[in-house]
């Protein structure tokens, strides 16, 4: 069952058509991979989804749901999450604050101190750091809150970009258990990334998105064996 | 010169700064939030007066007064927000700043076709005339009252601020809106919200200040002049940036008018052009500011 469903869709900067008719589905409880190479339109693509970018055209349907027509706050509602390449930790505010952040619009009726207990356990990381101030952690530690702070409301799935971007090999590699932990409860996940390898390894179905058009979608691990296509399209 | 005659002095100070403080921090806040410069303002400040006059007169209570007009000017305000400035947001940032500017002569002319040019006594509320005896000296109970209220809505405001949810969501606002959207916020409807708080904070100041002043149409623009001191001093975008400059703005302004009478009205310039050579973004402010 099909829970993110994006055909045709086309988007502009200005002037300049960034995305060419694409098209491409997620199905509910998978990891995928959206691969390619820089300035291909993989954050595009997500940033359209989200509602964020200034001119998108097409159709994209999350859950049933006809997403375009939507202003971007409208989607947590729906169960969409969303972990931008910038992480965008908010100054000024503590770790906690941060997560708390999380749930402000959340209807769900999830207790706000329990769900931060449960996500400090997840992340010991951020558990010992709740009261500093979210911007003076590592990029690593970042990564994590920014992670943390859209799961706690329970979407159904998560958009993230390159969220293994400058970070110690060790935190991907917790990353990656818990995005595999997350998929085991049902939680989707479409997965931008420039680490094609540990992107490949952990989804289950790959897209690769090449000059606004997708040129490519297989199992992951066909793409994972297939070097050919990988550099073709995916060499830096 | 005795000690008494400073410290009722000092206490003038106190009482004009926490004038300054109601217009200062609505300024502040909308520009921090919004990264609209409101020159509209002063104007609004002047319209709550005459708001509270007139409710005063109705109602025949100062009470009601100060409860309604604030009120009434913060939604007032929300439907300025809403019709004329939203539309603006996506254009360059002069565009909203002309509005605003513009905006503020068509109320003063407005208010003037109603209620005249001339200035209206506002009789100072019988319970809160006279004078109270602290001690060191005689202070004036309706300036006592300002400053009482002021320090309440101050108050108030922080508690609203760090304590509550939508608290969270207006300081995260003004760094990160496009987050905020993420998240699930309507991010249009916390500007709405915030304006309207900004214009009923400088409406309730406005109130507050017409037994003190005289009330005409042009009461508004001085006290728009000296609330941009405030920001500016206090850093823009910074509340309590506004708090602490609006004190030391209005102590400044009377303790000067003590002892050097033809320096008072200048004194709060010198002082912003100190800190401007100082301290350029402001003593509280971040050094980038806006969205």
């Amino acid at each position: 069952m099909a829970m993110l469903e994006i055909k045709g869709l086309n988007a502009w900067y200005g002037a300049s058509h960034i995305l060419h008719g694409v098209s491409l589905r997620v199905d509910k409880g998978e990891i995928v991979a959206l691969v390619g190479r820089n300035g291909a339109g993989k954050t595009t693509t997500i940033r359209s989804v989200m509602g964020l970018m200034p001119r998108a055209a097409g159709e994209v349907r999350f859950d049933g749901t006809s997403l375009l027509p939507l202003p971007a706050h409208a989607r947590f509602g729906r169960g969409l999450a969303y972990v931008p390449e910038e992480r965008r930790i908010v100054p000024g505010l503590t770790v906690r604050e941060n997560l708390q952040l999380g749930l402000v619009a959340s209807r769900a009726g999830i207790d706000e101190k329990q769900a931060i207990d449960e996500i400090a356990e997840s992340f010991p990381r951020l558990k010992e750091r709740l009261d500093q101030q979210g911007t003076t952690m590592s990029g690593g530690e970042q990564q994590m809150l920014a992670i943390a702070r859209a799961m706690i409301a329970r979407p159904k799935m998560i958009l993230l970009d390159e969220p293994s971007e400058g970070i110690m090999p060790v935190l991907v590699e917790e990353m990656g258990v818990l995005f595999r932990r997350l998929r085991d409860s049902g939680v989707t996940l479409l997965l931008v990334e420039q680490n094609v390898e540990w992107a490949l390894k952990l989804a289950d179905r790959a897209v690769i998105i090449d000059q606004g058009e997708v040129v490519h979608e297989s199992s992951a691990a066909a793409l994972l064996a297939d070097k050919d296509i990988q550099e073709r399209y995916c060499a830096v | 010169m005795d000690a008494e005659l400073i410290a009722m002095q000092l206490f003038s100070g106190v009482a004009l700064g926490a004038i300054l403080i109601m217009v200062a921090l609505g300024l502040s806040i909308i520009f921090g939030m919004l990264g609209v410069v409101n020159f509209a303002h002063g104007a609004l400040f002047m319209v709550g007066a005459y708001a509270g006059l007139w409710v005063a007169s109705l109602t025949g209570s100062f009470w009601w007064g100060l409860l309604i007009a604030p009120l009434a000017i913060g939604a007032f305000g929300m439907a300025i927000e809403f019709l004329l400035i939203r539309p603006l947001y996506k254009r360059s940032v002069d565009d909203p700043l002309l509005l605003t500017f513009g905006l503020g002569y068509v109320l003063v002319e407005a208010v003037r076709i109603v209620f005249g040019s001339d200035g209206i006594p506002f009789e100072t509320p019988a319970l809160l005339s006279g004078v109270a005896d602290l001690g060191i000296g005689f202070f004036p109970v309706y300036r006592l009252f300002v400053v009482g209220v002021v320090a309440a809505v101050l108050v108030l405001l922080w508690l609203f601020l760090e304590k509550t949810k939508y608290g969270l969501i207006v300081r995260a606002g003004a760094r990160d809106p496009l987050i905020m959207r993420v998240l699930g916020v309507d991010i249009g409807r916390v500007w709405l919200m915030v304006f309207g708080l900004g214009i009923g904070l400088t409406a309730l100041g406005g109130v507050l200040a017409a037994p003190m002043r005289n009330v005409s149409p042009e009461m508004g623009a001085l006290v728009l002049a000296e609330a941009f001191v405030v920001t500016v001093i206090g850093g823009m975008g910074s509340l309590i940036g506004a708090v602490v400059a609006g004190l030391l703005v209005g102590v400044a302004v009377s303790m000067t008018a003590l002892f050097a009478p033809e320096m008072a009205t200048i004194v709060m310039f010198a002082l912003m052009a100190l800190v401007l050579l100082v301290r350029p973004q402001g003593l509280f402010g971040r050094a980038v500011a806006g969205h």
